[in-house]
């Protein structure tokens, strides 16, 4: 028994009503239905506006939140969403708040994620939504099910709603002894009288009562990860299917004056085409398109964009290019005044996402309409930029997203599902389009570059009195300071980047953090303050101060920060962002030019902990991905050439940079649950640089943070 | 100019007739349709390419087919007797040692290599073994955590 069927109101009178939307972009609901097989539908959308005319919009009701619950004559229970799954978790934690509202085991539960033509649009898998967005939008559709469910048996056993007891997927008349099991319940019943949507006030369990929720769970689909069954978007394989690839031209910004695709003829079976701008090929084999590719490519002219910016003078173009300019501290008088005064600029370079599967696409055409399986963490848009592409309306576009080999924010736009979508058409064949690396490094979006400046004052006594910072280029997420500080002002500029830049974990987040946290470590200097001790004296949030004892307390801070070695050092930094907090302290040992993270130790909170096993991978994982751009990564480039287009020369974490790791959850079971595969990245980079300042005095103000002169540090 | 290769994949003998210079990963996936072995680089640098030749771990990748005439190749979909996993994927199992999963064929095939070599391996072995594969997802621990447990014989747990 996983619920207490005596609390919930069972549904009623809304069983006529139709979703305001047709789910899956079109496909009717009576075709829904018959795709699953009959059984209970549940609908997660708001009511259309005019059905309900008086319910005050709460929590973002565009019509856009919705989830499925179906519960098939056979018992299986299977949820919708559109949300991905890139290793981050989703799918198993959308199967524990539907298994958690149906008294059924995690396991029970299947999903179907991210099928444009079978799951709702729930919107792009980014920005740590799906814990708070989707998990409570799945738990009431469930929770709406077993309202329903309990109906049902209510009517079987003729006794009250209120009797009914559900355990293990089954419900019970306690009284009698008598049993059903969902999928007998719903046997009888299916389709259109059980299609209701879900009630504004459906009660999901509380966090007290969870019995699947918050307790460890094992990553849904995981056996056929070890057994290599599992098809990513790169392993999907059609019938009579091409290998395709795309012609890239030599620089960002060139433009292709002409070719020869005669040339493609040199490898066997091979087919060109050039359809605007875009040229490629597509083969029976990826090396007799490789091939053909690297045919024609040899025989095309290209015009070269003038005067690309090298990474070398990025920092100057991007301030150079600040929209309105950089702007002035509003607080000149007061920082006059100030006791002690910091003026510094930080620096984040670009990185890559370089996830384990680079961008693949597989795309067919059936009478007109066209199919398409990519990795991407928005599939809807997908099958937007796809529709207009070809001029397609949404019934003529189906885009799956097979669960991918990561994305950290890097796959927004799936880049090869347009490449592969226009081979096929010419092929009149399935066709596969998969990026090289060199591709992915290139090609690919990169995280936004930062210029920031932070000018910050100090009274006699140690205390902030003015804050004023800029970034530059990277953006607005986690600018605003945590710390009390009277007069303040941190502010986004958007800037003109040369390269390609988009999402990443946490996107800006992390810049903004370096540079707050390596500034209130300069600060703390200069007040003569205990870099802890300063945090705290500027901190109001009850929940960041926890996670900055917490951390504190576990890696002796007090005592760890007492000793001083030119060889061993050790930094502190915390932050908050989309909803959780977090706190990190780092030893770093330094060599020469040496730079070796040795301990990492950090405490995190995200309300309510839904699966603790996934989340401190996500944190693990969190922790080693932002050893890279703290240590190491940077994308290399002059005049619009990427010079370290490899793994090889953009050295992202390896197990030797493995350093003890050290992770403390604490669960806020009051707390709404928030995503947390991005914000336990905040803190390292900061807490790194702060630890090298810690061992040597000297305060490295650039990500990656190096010893060694520009360019020596690899 | 095509060739015949004659190997043995996942115990079944095999025959492909192809540019000799085809990469065995390509071989792999587009011919026998075994996709366990993924692509993550083609520069030797990740190991998502790893397979077995002859029981060492190779980067399939950089392995033109003609290489592998007469050996026996094993890939990730070749460990498991039937239903019985393979004790490396037990363990990569029981340490929740995959997060997306596309290293994951690799580094089991590299870990199943290094206990053939050296069964009881310290950390500094199993770290030497793996440094050439990448885990994007960052899950480097619990991938140590699984080769350990796959190290230890059963019982010692
Ligand atoms: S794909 Fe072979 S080593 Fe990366
Ligand atoms: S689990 Fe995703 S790359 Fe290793």
């Amino acid at each position: 028994m996983t619920t207490d069927s005596t609390a919930h109101t069972p549904t009623d009178g809304q069983a006529g009503d139709e979703p305001a939307a047709e789910p899956g972009g079109g496909m009717t609901r009576r075709a829904f239905v018959q795709w699953l097989g009959a059984g209970l539908l549940v609908t997660v959308a708001p009511l259309p506006a005019a059905a309900q005319p008086r319910r005050p919009r709460g929590g973002g009701g565009t019509g856009k939140i919705a989830a499925r619950v179906h519960i098939g004559k056979d018992g299986t229970i299977t949820v919708m969403t559109g949300k991905v799954e890139a290793g981050q978790g989703a799918r198993t934690e959308l199967a524990q708040a539907a298994a958690e509202e149906l008294g059924v085991p995690a396991d029970r539960v299947q999903l179907i994620m991210a099928d444009t033509d079978r799951a709702p649009d729930d919107g792009v898998t980014a920005g740590s939504r799906s814990t708070p967005s989707t998990v409570p939008a799945v738990r009431q559709g469930a929770a709406a099910a077993r309202d329903v469910l309990i109906q049902l048996a209510a009517a079987r056993f003729a006794i009250d709603a209120r009797g009914v007891r559900l355990a293990d997927g089954k419900a019970i008349d306690p009284a009698s002894g008598r049993q059903a099991d969902y999928g007998e319940l719903v046997g009888e019943n299916s389709d259109v009288p059980f299609a209701a949507a879900v009630p504004p006030g459906v009660t999901v369990t509380a966090v007290k009562e969870w019995k699947v929720m918050g307790r460890p769970t094992p990553r849904a689909g995981r056996r056929d990860l070890v057994t290599g069954a599992h098809r990513y978007p790169s392993d999907i394989q059609r019938p009579g299917m091409l290998y395709g690839k795309a012609l890239r031209p030599p620089a960002y910004g060139a433009r292709l004056k002409s070719i020869d695709m005669e040339a493609a003829k040199a490898a066997k079976d091979a087919l060109a085409v050039r359809d605007g701008a875009f040229v490629g090929v597509a083969a029976p084999t990826l090396r007799a398109a490789e091939q053909a590719l690297d045919a024609i490519s040899r025989t095309a002219a290209w015009e070269e964009a003038p005067a690309l910016p090298s990474s070398a003078e990025l920092y100057d173009h991007l301030r150079r290019h600040a929209r309105g300019g950089v702007p002035a501290n509003p607080f000149a008088d007061e920082l006059a005044k100030a006791d002690k005064k910091l003026t510094a600029t930080y620096h984040v370079a670009y990185v890559q996402h370089a996830p384990m599967e680079p961008r693949a696409a597989v795309a067919e055409w059936n009478d007109g309409k066209l199919t398409v399986w990519t990795g991407t963490q928005n599939p809807f848009g997908a099958r937007g930029e796809l529709m207009s592409a070809f001029g397609l309306g949404a019934d003529k576009v189906r885009v799956i997203v097979p669960d991918f080999g990561g994305g950290f924010g890097g796959k927004h736009q799936p880049d090869a599902h347009i490449e592969a979508a226009r081979l096929a058409k010419a092929a009149g064949r399935p066709v596969l389009v998969r990026w090289t690396r060199a591709e992915e490094f290139t090609w690919a979006y990169y995280r936004p570059a930062a210029v920031i400046d932070v000018q910050a004052g100090l009274d006699a006594q140690g205390t902030l009195t003015s804050w004023h910072f800029v970034n530059v280029n990277s953006g607005g997420a986690a600018v605003e300071s945590p710390y009390r500080i009277a007069k303040s002002r941190s502010q986004y500029v958007p800037s003109a980047s040369p390269m390609r830049q988009g999402s990443y974990r946490c996107l800006a987040a992390t810049a903004n953090n370096f540079a707050r946290e390596s500034a209130m470590d300069e600060l703390a200097v200069a007040a003569g303050a205990d870099p802890l001790d300063f945090r705290r004296a500027h901190l109001d949030n009850p929940r960041l101060k926890a996670v900055l004892k917490t951390v504190a307390e576990k890696f002796n801070w007090a005592a760890r920060s007492g000793k001083k070695d030119p060889r061993l050092g050790v930094g502190l930094a915390c932050g908050t962002e989309k909803g959780s907090v977090v706190a990190a302290c780092a030893e770093v040992a330094i060599e020469g030019d040496r730079l070796t993270v040795r301990h990492v130790c950090e405490a995190f909170e995200c309300g309510a902990i839904v699966n603790p096993t996934n989340l401190l991978s996500q944190v693990a994982g969190c922790i080693l991905m932002g050893l890279g751009p703290a240590l190491r990564e940077e994308m290399q480039f002059e005049k619009g050439r990427v010079l370290n287009a490899t793994f090889w020369k953009y050295g992202v974490p390896r197990f030797t940079d493995v350093p003890e790791l050290d992770i403390h959850l604490l669960n806020q079971p009051d707390q709404t649950p928030v995503g947390a595969g991005e914000t336990p990245i905040i803190a390292i980079a900061p807490a790194i640089a702060n630890a090298v300042f810690h061992a040597t005095g000297r305060r490295i103000r650039t990500m990656p943070i190096r010893l060694a002169a520009e360019g020596k540090g690899y | 100019m095509d060739a015949t290769i004659l190997l043995t994949v996942n115990g079944k003998q095999r025959k492909v007739t192809t540019d000799p210079q085809r990469p065995l990963l390509d071989v792999l996936r587009e011919e026998f349709q075994l996709t366990g072995a993924k692509f993550g680089c083609g520069e030797g640098r990740c190991g998502a390419c790893t397979v077995l030749v002859n029981g060492q771990a190779v980067h399939s990748c950089l392995t033109p087919i003609a290489n592998v005439q007469g050996k026996s190749v094993v890939t990730i979909e070749g460990l498991a007797t039937g239903e019985k996993l393979h004790p490396v994927q037990e363990a990569f199992l029981a340490e929740e040692a995959s997060q997306c999963g596309y290293c994951t064929p690799g580094m089991v095939l590299a870990t199943v290599g290094l206990l053939a070599r050296t069964p009881q391996p310290t950390d500094e072995q199993i770290v030497a073994a793996l440094d050439g594969h990448l885990c994007r997802c960052c899950g480097y621990t619990n991938i140590l955590k699984a080769v350990r447990r796959a190290a230890q014989p059963a019982g010692r747990g």
